[in-house]
C-alpha cells in the first residue's frame, strides 16, 4: 500500500524534475576507484560538519543577542537557560576546530596523491576558495561571543589592512564600520557570518561535487580509472559511490563522530586551544589579553606575518602564503601524481613541508621569542621552497613505473 | 613503520623540550571533586559571607544554585528559607541573580577598580590559579592593604579570608571555594559528561554494526 503511494509519487516527481537522473548521476552510478583508504573519508566528513555548523549555528541565532552590551551575556544564557543551549553551543565551537581538521587532512591527501594534477586543477581552485570562504566564515563567526579574545583578535587582524599604502585607513575603517572594533563591527561580522559567507559557502560546496563527479575521483595511485572501460562504458576498476561508499563512509562517521563527542562532552575547550580561557571574559577595549594569538587553525599564517619585520611585507607573505596554494596544479611537474610513484626527493620536500606547516602552527600560538622568531623564518622559508622549487625538484630522481590497474 | 611513528613522536615532543617557558609562577592542582555537592555547598557559604560583598555571580541565581546542588526537601522544593537566611543578606527575591552588595562608585574610591564578577572565574583563570591565588597572600606593608599576592603582583584586593589562614582547615576551605567557582562557572559540566558516556556507549555499538554493514557489502570487491 504505502509502498505503491511512493512509488506513484516518486513517478509523478520524476516526471517533473530528474530525481531519479541526479540520484543515478552521484551515487548509484558514480563509479569511484575501489581502492579509497583513510584519507578518503574527510571530503564526506567536512561536509557533514558543514550541515550540523548550519544547524547548530541557526539554533544559536534564535538566542544570539547581536549588540555590544548584549552578545556576550546572550551566550551565557544559551550556556545556562537555553535548554541544551550548552550542547548546541559546544557542538558549533567544536565543530569549527573540527572544520579545519578534516580540510587539513582533506587537502594533505590532495598532496599526497596529486588529486589537483590535470584534469583535476579546477577542482582544486574551487576546493581553494571554499578553503578561503571558511577561514573567513571562522573569523567572523570568531567576534560573535564578544569575548576579550574575540575583540582583539579582530582589532589585530582588521588594523593588518591598515599596513596597505594610501587606502589602509579608510580601509580598515570601512570594513569596521568605526574607528576600532566596536557593536557596529560585531552587527556586520554577524550579518556576513550567517547569511552571505554561508550562502557562497554552500554554492562553492555544490559547484566542488559537481566538478568532482564530472572528472572522477583520483585514487590512492593517482592513475585513471576512465583509462580501463568494459563493453559498458564503466570503470573495471570503478564500483558505484551507492552502496559501496555510502556504507564504507557512514562507518567512518561513527568513528568521526566518537572523536568529535569525545571534546564535546569531556574536553570542549580542548586545553584552551577550541574555546580560549581570555574569551571567558567580555570583550574590553582598555585591557589587552595577555598573548594576542588567532585560534589554532589560522597561526602557521599568523607566524609567516610576525616572522617578518616588515609589517606591509609581513602581510605580503601572509597573503602570498595562502595565494601560492592555489597554483599547485601548474607547479607539480612530476610524471606521475601519486606519492607512491614520486621520487624521494619530491617524499622528502613533502615531509619537511609539513613539519614546517606544523612548527609554524605551533609558533604562531606562543609569543614570539628571538628564537621562535628565527625559527619561524626558517619554517617560513621552506614553506615558500616547498612550493616554488617544486617546478624544479618535481622533475628530478627517479619516479617509480605506474601500474597498468589499481593495485 | 616503528620507526616512522618514534619520529613522529619525538617531533611533536619537541616544542615542549624546547620551548618550556618558566616565567609563569608554578600553580598548585586544586584538589576538588566537582561530584562532592557538600563541599560545593561548604563554598557558596564561604561566598556568601566572605565574597559577596565586592564580587558578583551575575550569571547565577539563588534558586538555580541550590537546585543545582541539590538543597532541595524531600517533595524537590527549593529550601527557601534556608537560603533567604544564609545567602541572601539584602532582601533580595530567591530568583535573582547574585549581585555584590558594594556600589560601584564606593568600589572605585576604595580599591581603585570594580572588583570583577567571578561567574566565569574559573573558566577565565583556571581552578588551579584561584586556588594557589587564594593561597599566595603575604605581607607587604608598601601595599595599601598591607598584602601583596604571589600569583598577581600588585593585586587591589585585601586578603578577606586573612582570619583563616594559619588554621589547619584553611586549605579545605579554600578547595571548597575553588570547588563552588568551578561549579558555578560552569553548571551543566557533571551532566554533560554523565550523557557524554551515553553518547559514547551508543557510538561504539553503532560503530560495529557499521563496520560489520560495511564488510558485508565489501565482500564482493576484489
Amino acid at each position: 500500500m504505502f509502498k505503491k503511494i511512493g512509488c506513484a509519487l516518486l513517478f509523478w516527481i520524476n516526471e517533473r524534475f530528474p530525481l531519479l537522473n541526479m540520484w543515478r548521476e552521484h551515487a548509484s552510478e558514480y563509479y569511484a576507484p575501489k581502492n579509497f583508504n583513510f584519507w578518503y573519508f574527510f571530503g564526506s566528513l567536512a561536509l557533514f560538519i558543514l550541515v550540523i555548523q548550519i544547524v547548530t549555528g541557526i539554533w544559536l541565532g534564535m538566542s544570539f543577542n547581536t549588540s555590544s552590551e548584549g552578545a556576550f551575556s546572550s551566550v551565557e544564557y544559551i550556556m545556562r537557560d537555553v535548554r541544551f543551549g550548552w550542547l548546541i553551543r559546544y557542538i558549533h565551537s567544536t565543530g569549527a576546530s573540527f572544520f579545519f581538521i578534516v580540510v587539513y587532512l582533506h587537502m594533505f591527501r590532495a598532496l599526497l596523491y596529486g588529486s589537483y594534477r590535470k584534469p583535476r586543477e579546477l577542482l582544486w581552485l574551487v576546493g581553494m576558495l571554499i578553503y578561503l570562504i571558511l577561514m573567513t566564515e571562522a573569523f567572523l563567526g570568531y567576534l560573535l561571543p564578544w569575548g576579550n579574545m574575540s575583540f582583539w583578535g579582530a582589532q589585530v587582524i582588521t588594523s593588518l589592512f591598515g599596513a596597505i599604502p594610501f587606502i589602509g585607513d579608510p580601509l580598515v575603517e570601512w570594513i569596521r564600520g568605526d574607528y576600532s572594533v566596536s557593536g557596529v563591527t560585531l552587527n556586520r561580522f554577524y550579518s556576513l557570518h550567517v547569511s552571505a559567507v554561508p550562502l557562497i559557502f554552500v554554492g562553492l560546496v555544490v559547484v566542488h561535487i559537481l566538478s568532482l563527479h564530472h572528472v572522477g575521483s583520483n585514487n590512492p595511485d593517482g592513475i585513471e580509472i576512465k583509462d580501463n572501460k568494459d563493453k559498458n562504458g564503466i570503470p573495471v576498476d570503478g564500483i558505484p559511490f551507492h552502496p559501496y561508499y555510502t556504507v564504507k563512509d557512514q562507518f567512518g562517521l561513527v568513528i568521526f563522530l566518537i572523536a568529535f563527542c569525545s571534546v564535546v562532552f569531556f574536553a570542549p575547550e580542548f586545553g584552551g586551544y577550541f574555546m580560549e580561557h581570555p574569551n571567558f571574559v567580555p570583550a574590553d577595549p582598555m585591557m589587552t589579553p595577555e598573548h594576542i594569538a588567532p585560534v589554532w587553525y589560522m597561526t602557521p599564517y599568523y607566524a609567516i606575518l610576525r616572522a617578518i619585520p616588515n609589517k606591509l611585507m609581513g602581510i605580503g607573505a601572509m597573503g602570498g602564503a595562502i595565494a601560492i596554494i592555489f597554483l599547485l596544479p601548474w607547479l607539480d611537474q612530476s610524471p606521475v601524481k601519486s606519492i607512491r610513484y614520486k621520487s624521494s626527493i619530491f617524499k622528502v620536500a613533502l615531509a619537511l613541508f609539513v613539519v614546517s606547516f606544523c612548527t609554524l602552527g605551533y609558533l604562531g600560538m606562543r609569543p614570539p621569542t628571538d628564537e621562535r622568531t628565527l625559527l619561524a623564518q626558517v619554517c617560513a622559508v621552506i614553506y615558500f621552497g616547498f612550493f616554488l622549487l617544486m617546478p624544479v625538484y618535481s622533475k628530478l630522481g627517479k619516479t617509480k613505473p605506474l601500474p597498468k590497474r589499481l593495485r | 613503520m616503528n620507526i616512522r611513528i618514534i619520529i613522529l613522536l619525538l617531533y611533536f615532543l619537541l616544542p615542549s623540550v624546547l620551548f618550556a617557558s618558566g616565567d609563569d609562577f608554578p600553580l598548585d592542582k586544586a584538589p576538588i571533586d566537582p561530584y562532592d555537592n557538600k563541599s560545593i555547598e561548604r563554598g557558596a557559604q564561604t561566598f556568601m559571607t566572605n565574597c559577596k560583598g565586592c564580587h558578583s555571580l551575575k550569571y547565577m541565581r539563588y534558586k538555580e544554585l541550590a537546585e543545582g546542588i541539590g538543597l532541595v526537601d524531600s517533595d524537590g522544593e527549593v529550601l527557601s528559607g534556608f537560603i533567604k537566611e544564609n545567602w541572601i543578606f539584602d532582601g533580595k527575591n530567591i530568583n535573582s541573580p547574585i549581585t555584590q552588595s558594594l556600589m560601584n562608585e564606593d568600589a572605585l574610591k576604595w580599591f581603585g577598580i570594580i572588583p570583577p564578577d567571578l561567574s566565569l572565574s574559573s573558566r577565565y583563570r583556571g581552578v588551579d590559579w584561584i586556588y594557589t591565588y587564594l593561597r599566595s597572600f603575604y605581607q607587604d606593608d608598601s601595599r595599601p592593604w598591607g598584602v601583596n599576592n604571589k600569583v598577581y603582583p600588585s593585586v587591589n584586593m585585601p586578603h578577606v579570608l586573612s582570619w583563616m589562614q594559619g588554621q589547619s582547615q584553611y586549605d579545605v576551605v579554600v578547595a571548597d571555594l575553588v570547588n563552588f567557582l568551578s561549579y558555578v562557572g560552569e553548571p551543566v559540566q557533571n551532566q554533560r559528561k554523565e550523557i557524554g558516556k551515553w553518547v559514547l556507549a551508543f557510538l561504539s555499538i553503532f560503530a560495529v554494526f557499521a563496520y560489520l554493514l560495511k564488510r558485508e557489502y565489501w565482500k564482493d570487491i576484489k
